[in-house]
């Protein structure tokens, strides 16, 4: 699902951040919320099409220097429908680990942090008129 | 009807399912007043007109402090059996009954007639616009007799012993039922039998009482906040009022008629949900209160709040602006409840 597309700025060592997948201990309630340890790697072409996840439940998934994001299925099963997504504007400047926006359900309102840094290029915008996609297509159109 | 369908969606959603009798265990304390004097006892707290309660009656009301703030809402009913029945929010439990024990002991020893008892009971809240429908399957009292806020005792699907309220905490038709602690996982169990009941949890029955305009005694009302502040002046009881016979009345009953004070208000707004804390702003953009309560309405497809602003600005339909995550947004102040409510009146 495509939150929005991020172009990561290339850093002076050629590594990407990065990603541990969240641990199966974590717990029930407040995803998103806990302060992610993201450890930069060294990464060859191989791995630049794989989706990566952040402690934050988010993903990414970069390709020519352009980054996806979104959340995890975890996530999105432990905020509900969500309702509401804000959703910074195209242009907007961020640094890794950067408040972007937030996601709201009935209950909740959760931030989403940026697993890199870089420039908004493009937000999902079906996400104004259909915050459930988030949901029901997590991955690919939410 | 649009309310039930609504309360389904929303509920099918949290659940999964389609339920139209949400069930949950509520966070309520409950306790019994007995004696002759328990009348007198009970109105030294509250601010209403208790003695006026008819048998098997009951009526929201507020334990108040001399300087006029809220200490706790509750529920009081003149049972017909010889007692008054209090039911009262646990989390105001320690505070409460230090309250109560404290007003026995000292009427006691004026030698008044009046005692107090905790209950070990669960309260069971069966609440929807079939919940008397499930209910009736399992009692032989009949519930068309039982109008809102009356309360009878009951055997209820095989448990004896039941005090079964028309009352509950979502502005839908329901019962609250206070059952022995014992018996409580097999009377939620007979309940949820039914295919039409299901659990709700606390983000369902919050956004159920934020819909029906209801407090939350600690978001929406506290200490610091008198019954006029809160929009509760209702509860002050007519002659008690006249009397300023309750903790704080001399505080009170002068804002009754004075617009000095700030106003609890409800807002709806569109754009990101508003939510406790959130900072309320004239249409100029000066802070003028803050928002206590609001989620996303799931029956309205809007999102509603309640939140406190100076008088002058109380009136349904003034426009001010809630700032959610450094963002302004317009809102308005409207009329609660947000939700017309359901409750079984006999007219």
């Amino acid at each position: 699902m495509a939150l929005r597309a991020v172009r990561s700025v290339r850093a002076a060592v050629g590594s990407l951040c990065a990603i541990s997948a969240p641990s199966a201990g974590c717990s029930p309630r407040p995803w998103g919320l806990r302060a992610g340890a993201v450890r930069a790697l060294r990464t060859g072409p191989a791995l630049l099409s794989v989706r990566k996840f952040t402690e934050k439940h988010e993903w990414v998934k970069t390709e020519n220097s352009v980054g996806t994001v979104g959340i995890s299925n975890f996530a999105q099963e432990a905020l509900g429908d969500v309702v509401y997504c804000s959703l910074p504007e195209v242009g907007t400047k961020l640094n890794k680990q950067e408040e972007f926006g937030a996601l709201e359900s009935v209950k909740a309102a959760s931030e989403l942090y940026s697993p890199l840094s870089g420039k908004v290029t493009e937000i999902n915008k079906a996400l104004a008129e259909n915050p459930g996609l988030v949901n029901k297509s997590c991955y690919e159109d939410g | 009807m649009q309310r039930a369908g609504s309360v389904v969606s929303r509920l099918g959603s949290r659940l999964q399912a389609l339920p139209s009798a949400p069930c949950r265990s509520l966070s309520c304390a409950q306790t019994k007043i007995f004696g002759c004097d328990r009348v007198k006892l009970m109105e030294s707290l509250v601010v209403g007109d208790i003695a006026e309660l008819k048998p098997n009656q009951g009526t929201l009301s507020l334990f108040t402090n001399e300087a006029g703030g809220i200490l706790d809402d509750l529920i009081v009913t003149s049972a017909s059996e010889g007692h008054l029945y209090v039911v009262s929010n646990a989390g105001c439990r320690e505070k409460d009954l230090t309250l109560m024990q404290d007003k026995v002991r000292e009427l006691q020893n004026k030698g008044s007639d009046v005692a107090l008892e905790v209950m070990d009971n669960a309260l069971l809240a069966l609440q929807g616009p079939t919940a008397a429908q499930v209910l009736q399957a399992g009692v032989a009292d009949d519930l068309r007799k039982l109008p809102f806020m009356t309360s009878a005792v009951m055997e209820v699907f095989g448990v004896s012993g039941c005090r079964v309220t028309r009352c509950g905490y979502t502005g839908e038709d329901g019962v609250e039922i206070s059952v022995p602690a014992a018996e409580a996982i097999r009377l939620a169990a007979a309940l949820l039998k039914n295919p039409e009941v299901k659990l709700a949890g606390l983000a369902a029955r919050d956004s159920l009482r934020l819909e029906a305009g209801l407090c939350l005694y600690g978001n929406d009302i506290d200490e610091h906040t008198t019954p006029v502040e809160g929009s509760l002046s209702w509860t002050l009881g007519k002659r008690r009022r006249a009397a300023m016979d309750f903790p704080g009345a001399s505080v009170i009953v002068p804002q009754l008629k004075s617009k000095a004070q700030r106003r609890r208000v409800g807002l709806t707004c569109d754009g990101a949900p508003v939510r406790a804390q959130s900072p309320i702003l004239s249409p100029e953009g000066t802070v003028i209160g803050a928002v206590t309560s609001g989620c996303p309405s799931p029956c309205l497809k809007k999102n509603v709040a309640m939140g406190y602003v100076p008088y002058e600005y109380s009136r349904p339909g003034t426009p001010l602006l809630v700032e959610v995550r450094r963002k302004q947004q317009p809102a308005v102040v409207s009329k609660m409840p947000f939700v017309p409510t359901n409750y079984y009146i006999l007219k």
